[in-house]
């Protein structure tokens, strides 16, 4: 007899998948510069390290807030209790005027939009279980995050149809591949209830443009009874804020208020990158139908925001001296940042699509591969976990439709770490070159050499890949 | 301006989240017109939360004494960048291991779990709809005891598509479940083609209050090893429990009864209850099933508890003197609130199902209805909320198979507030009473007032009392 449920034995939570088998082999060999410095260094976790010290100057600053108290009275019953689904009124306040504020107030929140949900993770299922049924589908642009197959489908039974970007326009999305996409749907006999964006992309690391904002709101204009869902997760590691359209802005430029589209657009929040408390679990769901935020209101209850968080970040994200400050550092620091990781694999010939946001890059390593394939990405990727010891996510794992790209985080560990982690890529493609070059007749053993050979490496190394490229068209 | 329905699905658009249930009703009363002793002294008493405020003060002086665990204090802060990044839907290791100590001592110490097992959830009612997730496909269904939980209707069903089959138990042996009844409805259910997965109830009990004793729980386990289906265990009022027979884990009948396969066993728990935390939704689904383990974990990432609750709570349930002190009170200060409140409802007359637990108590309020039905319930309780001004919940909400039934919370407010909703009662109960000999002296007077031609003409018929009369209306 099936003793537990399909879900309980099917494989759609996708924790099988290379995403989190990097994960694991991190889990059992750790960099640590003391303790295990030739450990696997963790570059396959999206998380914002970066301005901890700023949060835990104002944490000292402000003892009341965590010790539950306000105004030096306790309120630490009041807080105990508090279990109800709307969430605390002020810690919402705080939230849609940080939101507001993200987007340089070109854009404002009603709190009363808000639905509140134990992370992103919850918020975008929740929106799932309340537009879909299932069987029905979702469209989402590839590459995408690898945990959305479990968190839009698992449990709801909701399919995703995938929008095949390519680099041949730095994976756009483009009227075509949403028209492929939906007509693949049809064939597949889905009913599409919605399109699924992440903006800023992850993995991209990208802003989406106008001109996609565009044809994603005449396709939903156009198409009437379809939902546009916008995670816009990252949208505080956008480097510049003029650059990050959020779609809430596109309904005012466009004038949409008193339009059906209104209703259909959805967009999904968290603190867990902008803000780096991925262990607080705080997500939201931001609509303009009162049915939806009705539904998932309701629904929240199985993934409520702890109360002693909601009241800790209520205070931190009510001080605007400290908003202003945190969002103007870390834009910057993450820049910086990723200039450091985009420099130093230029040096070593490697390139990355031109990003403006997120907390990783997505790195072009086809010309590393030993076949346009996934086998050898997947063959290259392993490479790189155990040999070069750097916990990297193979563009597969993220739905990528063209072998060879990877994504890199830089944002969760010290400028020290990057620098030997690109120091260990950089060994691993040199001697990747060497022995390429050996196959191709050429000793080079003298150390002496070394740097003459490289830049030798590097031409004949360039040479080889364009003569291999002509080779396969 | 709102979308066309179809636009959403059937689970936002339907009604199953059961909100619309008058269990929800009374709060929506009291939420119009709250009680306060100053601010508003005539408001509606809440009766109908099953809240333990009783033991918050021992919780404030442990977190003053102990500016450590709060991640947040500079005593604390060096813990917190780890801390804030920490996600692991493993949880953190002293989390796990305090979860499982204070599971421990609030079973006296005789059963052992292991940390590995304690999986978290968002609150019990994530742990529930999780283990439903595990356990059953949409369409599979799940025995459960009437009466029960109200919101188990939402928890259970609403979006994991599991059915619930109520096994009726009635007040004639004090609502306990028997093995006629659990057979009657398993074969009611394969009858009808529907696939039981297996049962859920409290233990112990809400609305009841009652724990399970030795014998009921034997012929349970039995029951579910026999057909080798699920056993779920919501142990969330584990250390309510004040009197005999004292609180019997199913972790312990596990330890007498091997033949019983421990695949099939799974409890869930929070502290919600026992703790009075049902803000920082900690709950726990602990399943003795490998396979359950590993899949409740990973669903347990769309709720998991907040890293910052997490440590704090590492923290204070890792003193151990401190919970057993704890412990010791909440069963000490419960069964005082019940004390007073049963002795309350006695002095007036009104009974209540004999209860050695909980945060409430099921108040017997048959003789006040008009019939036995649950219209007269639900009439009967619309006065209790709008002129009694108490709120408390009705049997039918619980699914409880006889009217006249009412679960009414005592731990979710201060002694003189519960002073002044027995002072409501009574003067309700008298009220009512005199009302009733009123009528029957009416009815008995017009009995004799008239020629029995007359009466047997008159009487019988309807039309003699108004049907306007404030006599009829109940």
């Amino acid at each position: 007899m099936d003793l537990l449920s399909r879900k309980a034995t099917c494989n759609s939570h996708g924790q099988d998948s290379s995403y989190f088998l990097g994960w694991e082999e991190y889990e059992k060999n750790p960099y640590d510069v003391v303790k295990n410095p030739h450990g696997i260094i963790q570059m396959g976790l999206a998380e914002n390290q970066l301005c901890f010290d700023i949060l835990e100057s104002w944490l000292i600053q402000n003892p009341d807030a965590a010790s539950f108290k306000r105004d030096g009275q306790s309120i630490f019953r009041e807080l105990a209790l508090f279990q109800d689904y709307h969430g605390l009124s002020y810690f919402k306040n705080a939230l849609a005027d940080f939101m507001s504020e993200n987007r340089q107030n070109r854009v404002s929140f009603d709190s009363n939009n808000l639905v509140l949900t134990a992370g992103a993770t919850s918020a975008n299922e929740t929106l799932m279980f309340c537009l879909a049924n299932p069987g029905d589908a979702f469209l989402l642009p590839t590459p995408y995050y690898p945990g959305f197959d479990r968190d839009l489908k698992w449990r709801t039974g909701v399919e995703i149809v995938p929008i095949q970007c390519s680099s041949s326009n730095g994976f756009r999305i483009t009227e075509l591949a949403l028209e492929e996409a939906y007509e693949q749907a049809k064939k597949l006999n889905l009913n599409v209830k919605g399109i699924l964006i992440t903006n800023p992309s992850n993995p991209l690391g990208t802003t989406t443009t106008q001109t996609e904002l565009n044809i994603l709101f005449e396709f939903i204009s156009k198409n009437k009874n379809i939902h546009l869902v916008s995670d816009e997760i990252y949208s505080g590691t956008a480097f510049s804020s003029s650059e990050f359209i959020s779609v809430m802005e596109i309904l005012k430029n466009n004038h949409l208020e008193n339009t059906d589209v209104f209703n259909r657009v959805h967009i999904v929040y968290s603190l867990s990158k902008d803000l780096g408390l991925p262990g607080f679990r705080v997500g939201a769901i931001y609509s303009n139908d009162k049915d939806v935020i009705s539904a998932a209101t309701k629904m929240s209850s199985f993934g409520l925001v702890s109360s002693q968080t909601q009241y800790l970040l209520s205070s931190l994200l009510s001080d605007k001296k400290f908003t202003k400050k945190y969002l103007r550092e870390n834009q910057s620091r993450l820049k910086n940042r990723q200039r450091m990781l985009v420099t130093g694999l230029e040096a070593i010939g490697i390139g990355c699509l031109k990003s403006n946001a997120g907390l990783f890059c997505w790195v072009d390593m086809r010309h590393l591969l030993s076949s346009k394939t996934f086998e050898a990405e997947m063959e290259l990727w392993k490479k790189i976990v155990y040999e070069v010891k750097l916990n990297i996510s193979p563009g597969s794992s993220c739905h990528c439709e063209e072998p060879g790209w990877f994504r890199v985080c830089f944002a969760n560990m010290s400028e020290e770490t990057l620098k030997l982690a690109l120091k260990r890529l950089k060994n691993f493609v040199d001697n990747g070159i060497l022995t390429r070059s050996c196959q191709v007749g050429q000793s080079l053993k003298s150390s002496r050499k070394k740097t003459t050979m490289t830049t030798v490496s590097n031409w004949v190394f360039r040479l080889s890949f364009h003569d291999r490229d002509a080779e396969e068209r | 301006m709102s979308l066309d329905k179809n636009l959403l699905s059937k689970l936002a658009v339907g009604d199953k989240h059961g909100e619309d249930s008058p269990y929800f009703d009374g709060w929506k009363a009291y939420d119009n017109n709250p009680f306060h002793p100053e601010h508003n002294p005539q408001g509606v008493i809440q009766m109908g939360l099953a809240e333990n405020q009783l033991c918050s003060d021992l919780i404030k002086d442990w977190i003053k004494a102990n500016p450590h665990a709060s991640i947040c204090t500079a005593e604390g802060i060096d813990g917190f960048s780890d801390i804030a990044v920490f996600q692991d839907y493993h949880g953190l290791k002293q989390f796990r291991q305090a979860i499982a100590a204070f599971m421990e001592r609030a079973r006296g110490g005789r059963v052992r779990f292991e940390e590995e097992r304690v999986v978290m959830s968002g609150g019990a009612t994530g742990a529930n709809e999780t283990l439903m997730f595990c356990l059953a496909d949409r369409g599979d269904a799940f025995l459960v005891p009437t009466p029960y939980y109200a919101a188990f209707d939402r928890d259970l069903s609403w979006r994991t598509g599991v059915r619930i089959i109520p096994v009726e138990c009635n007040s004639s042996n004090n609502f306990q479940v028997t093995k006629q009844a659990l057979e009657s409805a398993y074969l009611n259910a394969q009858e009808t083609g529907i696939k039981i997965k297996g049962l859920i109830l409290a233990n112990p009990s809400n609305p009841l209050g009652t724990s399970l004793g030795r014998e009921t729980l034997q012929t349970l386990m039995d029951f579910i090893n026999d057909k080798q289906i699920h056993l779920v265990c919501d142990e969330i009022y584990a250390a309510t429990v004040f009197a005999e027979p004292g609180f019997i884990s199913v972790a312990e009948m596990i330890q007498e009864m091997d033949h019983v396969n421990r695949d099939l066993i799974h409890i869930v728990y929070s502290l919600s209850k026992d703790m009075g935390l049902p803000g920082f939704r900690v709950g726990v689904v602990y399943s003795y099933n490998d396979a359950v383990v590993t899949c409740a974990r990973r669903m347990s990432s769309f709720g998991l508890v907040s890293s910052q609750t997490q440590s704090f709570l590492a923290a204070m349930l890792s003193d151990q003197s401190f919970v057993d002190n704890f412990l010791k009170e909440v069963s000490k200060r419960v069964a005082k609130r019940h004390l007073i409140f049963t002795e309350g409802l006695k002095e007036m007359g009104v009974s209540c199902l004999r209860s050695n637990a909980g945060l409430f108590v099921l108040m017997d309020l048959r003789q006040m209805l008009r019939d036995q039905t649950f219209e007269s319930e639900m009439a009967l309780w619309r006065i209790i909320i709008d002129k009694v001004k108490i709120n408390i919940s009705p049997g039918s909400s619980f699914h409880c198979s006889e009217p006249g039934w009412f679960r009414v919370c005592f731990a979710n407010m201060d002694e003189d507030t519960l002073q002044t909703a027995l002072q409501r009662m009574k003067s309700f109960v008298l009220r009512h009473r005199e009302n009733k000999k009123k009528r029957k002296s009416f009815q008995e007077n017009l009995k004799l007032s008239f020629s029995s031609k007359m009466y047997d003409e008159h009487v019988r018929s309807p039309r003699l009392l108004s049907p306007h009369s404030p006599l009829v209306r109940t």
